[in-house]
């Protein structure tokens, strides 16, 4: 059956002051499909998602949301059209609770922010579900704490309760895994599976075992272009990924 | 992300109320706004009454600057175009129709806020210093037309005789003391608007974009639309504001749009805290007497004295008046209560 890619870019590439990170990428990435970006530091592959998710203009090249030329939109846009990303460093409100941080994404996806003469209480209805979000990624616990005072791990938990708040269509996940322990990992794998379902996820992670157990497909970048693309299996017995970033990732 | 965003971080300890009001911060509350009413009512008592309704407007103006400044992180040094674009327009349909003044004043709120939809949208791209001088250069632009455009608006001379049109009561259209009661329950509305877009979705919204803008934008939010509509209710706060200030003088002066006007409101809202919504009002009570006692004293140098108060607060007591007073207390009750969360 043919449907649209979830996403695809055609020529797409970005230009800092004359330095190319992206490097005209054609990237097609199937609907429901687990997509992992992977590539050597500076590989070009933050770049990709800040175009992909309107933080970035494109500097030529164009791309498609289920068909849809989505090129120039601005981040909001994108958003509300059903593209979720996360950081890669990870980017929260210090002084808000986990639960105040999902309530602020599940309004984000209504015009009811706009409200100012509501009650803040009003915001209480996103309340149930918000609680469900937080224990999914199993923050229940820190629900009412302010984010600045949540260990390392928690935040990037608490982002990938803020992405799957915004119930997106596509997921991009920015080294979701960066940082973390062998259990903290093997949990995030598992939340990314759960949050994955029924949805088309684009993730970029050095850790292999990540990589691995997660991806449908894997697209290796190199200094802004695509080196290789195909199953993790066939690109991990690529002869020039092997070269080019296996090799450097047991440095990583 | 500019400076002003985390050097608003005085904003943090009133913004989650939600949590505050869950330990016994509630009956504080309840006794802070018994006692802020109470002084609102019981000042032309103790204050000479057309020195009191400068206390008022001057406190709704530094509360509607600090919904920019607190909330947004964003400087304005342009509000005099707000406040005396509002005095100019309430002082001429005060003027030219004779209107009771509340509505004179509303039409004033009104044009103000007209103006702030253009400017707040050519301001909000810029941010920190930028967004600060691109504000300035727009109320530049307010003053040299009030300035030129003599027929209209006196230019030096300013807009005489504006009446204080109510209604025929005689006793506040001519008494300064009666006119206060008449004006406070436009300075109250105003004040509770400030505070409810400030504890709104809308103003949650607003201090997410002032600490992460772009985690925002990822959440969907539209952070230019929501600094813009800050921007003009924070404008027409300062309308009101102005308008009544007008009424209140019978006058309009070319200082009412003039740089040294936002400047003034700035001192005040940075004196009272930052972030604290209150704080404005006590800075600017600080202010006007302070400017009041020095007048009357025949005292010459008020720009070196008020400038030499900015200069303390900003370098021992960041926080401002209230800031610091409410750090004191939060800090004190967060230690007797043992670790909150
Ligand atoms: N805003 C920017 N201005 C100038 N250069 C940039 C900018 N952002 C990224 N770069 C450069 O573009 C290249 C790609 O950076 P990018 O962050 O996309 O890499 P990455 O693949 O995500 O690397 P990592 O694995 O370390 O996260 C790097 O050389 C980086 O220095
Ligand atoms: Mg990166």
């Amino acid at each position: 059956m043919p449907t649209q890619p979830a996403l695809r870019t055609s020529g797409l590439c970005k230009d800092f002051r004359g330095f190319r990170a992206v490097d005209t990428v054609d990237l097609e990435v199937a609907e429901g499909s687990i997509h992992a970006l992977v590539g050597p530091n500076g590989a070009g592959k933050t770049t990709l998602f800040n175009l992909l998710s309107g933080f970035l203009g494109v500097s030529a090249g164009r791309i498609a949301l289920f068909g849809r030329d989505i090129t120039g939109l601005q981040p909001e846009q994108i958003a509300h059209l059903g593209v979720a990303r996360s950081f890669q460093i990870t980017s929260l409100f210090e002084n808000l609770t986990p639960i105040e941080h999902v309530e602020l994404a599940l309004q984000g996806m209504t015009s009811e922010g706009y409200s100012f003469w509501r009650s803040h209480r009003s915001m209480h209805k996103f309340r149930p579900r918000a609680e469900e979000l937080v224990e999914e990624v199993g923050l229940t616990s820190m629900a009412h704490r302010p984010a600045g005072l949540l260990a390392y791990g928690q935040k990037r938990a608490l982002e990938m309760a803020l992405v799957s708040a915004l119930d997106p269509r596509v997921l991009l996940l920015d080294e979701p895994t960066a940082g973390m322990g062998m259990e903290d990992i093997d949990r995030t794998i598992e939340l990314v599976r759960r949050i994955a379902t029924g949805r088309t996820v684009v993730f970029v992670d050095h850790n292999m075992h990540v990589v691995g157990s997660l991806a449908d497909r894997v697209t290796v970048l190199q200094a802004g272009t695509v080196l290789a693309e195909g199953t993790y299996d066939e690109v991990r017995n690529d002869e020039r990924v092997v070269t080019a970033y296996l090799g450097e990732a047991d440095h990583a | 992300m500019s400076n002003l965003t985390t050097d608003a971080d005085t904003a943090h300890f009133d913004l989650p109320s939600d949590r505050g009001e869950g330990h016994g911060r509630s009956p504080l509350r309840w006794l802070l706004l018994a006692a802020g009413l109470a002084v609102a009512v019981a000042l032309p008592w103790f204050v000479y009454p057309p020195i009191a309704m400068d206390i008022l407007c001057w406190a709704l103006f530094a509360i509607a600057l600090d919904i920019l400044l607190g909330y947004c992180g964003l400087l304005s040094f342009g509000h005099a175009a707000f406040w005396g674009g509002s005095a100019y327009a309430t002082g001429l349909v005060a003027v030219h129709y004779g209107v009771p003044f509340p509505l004179a004043v509303l039409a004033g709120m009104l044009f103000a806020m007209t103006i702030a939809v253009p400017i707040g949208y050519l301001s909000v791209r810029a941010t920190g210093i930028y967004f600060a001088m691109v504000t300035l250069a727009f109320a530049q632009m307010i003053y040299f037309i009030a300035n030129q455009w003599r027929d209209v608006t006196g230019g030096e001379n300013g807009l005489q005789a504006v009446p204080k049109t109510f209604f025929g009561i005689e006793a506040v259209e001519t008494e300064a003391f009666y006119f206060y009661y008449a004006a406070l329950p436009m300075i109250l509305l105003g004040m509770w608007a400030a505070w409810r877009i400030v504890h709104s979705p809308f103003g949650r919204v607003l201090v997410a974009i002032r600490d992460n803008s772009p985690r925002a934008r990822a959440l969907g939010y539209d952070v230019e639309r929501y600094k813009v509509i800050a921007f003009v209710l924070s404008a027409g706060l300062a309308g009101l504001a102005g308008g009544l200030f007008a009424i209140s003088h019978g006058f309009v002066s070319l200082q009412e749009v003039n740089w040294t006007t936002s400047g003034k409101v700035v001192l005040m809202t940075v004196l009272g805290g930052i972030g604290t919504l209150w704080g404005g009002a006590v800075g600017a009570g600080f202010i006007v007497q302070l400017e009041d006692y020095m007048a009357s004293s025949g005292f010459e140098g008020i720009g070196i004295v008020t400038g030499s108060v900015f200069v303390i607060v900003v370098l021992l007591f960041r926080r401002g008046i209230w800031g610091t007073v409410a750090h004191l207390v939060s800090s004190r009750s967060t230690r007797s209560a043992g670790r909150r969360g």
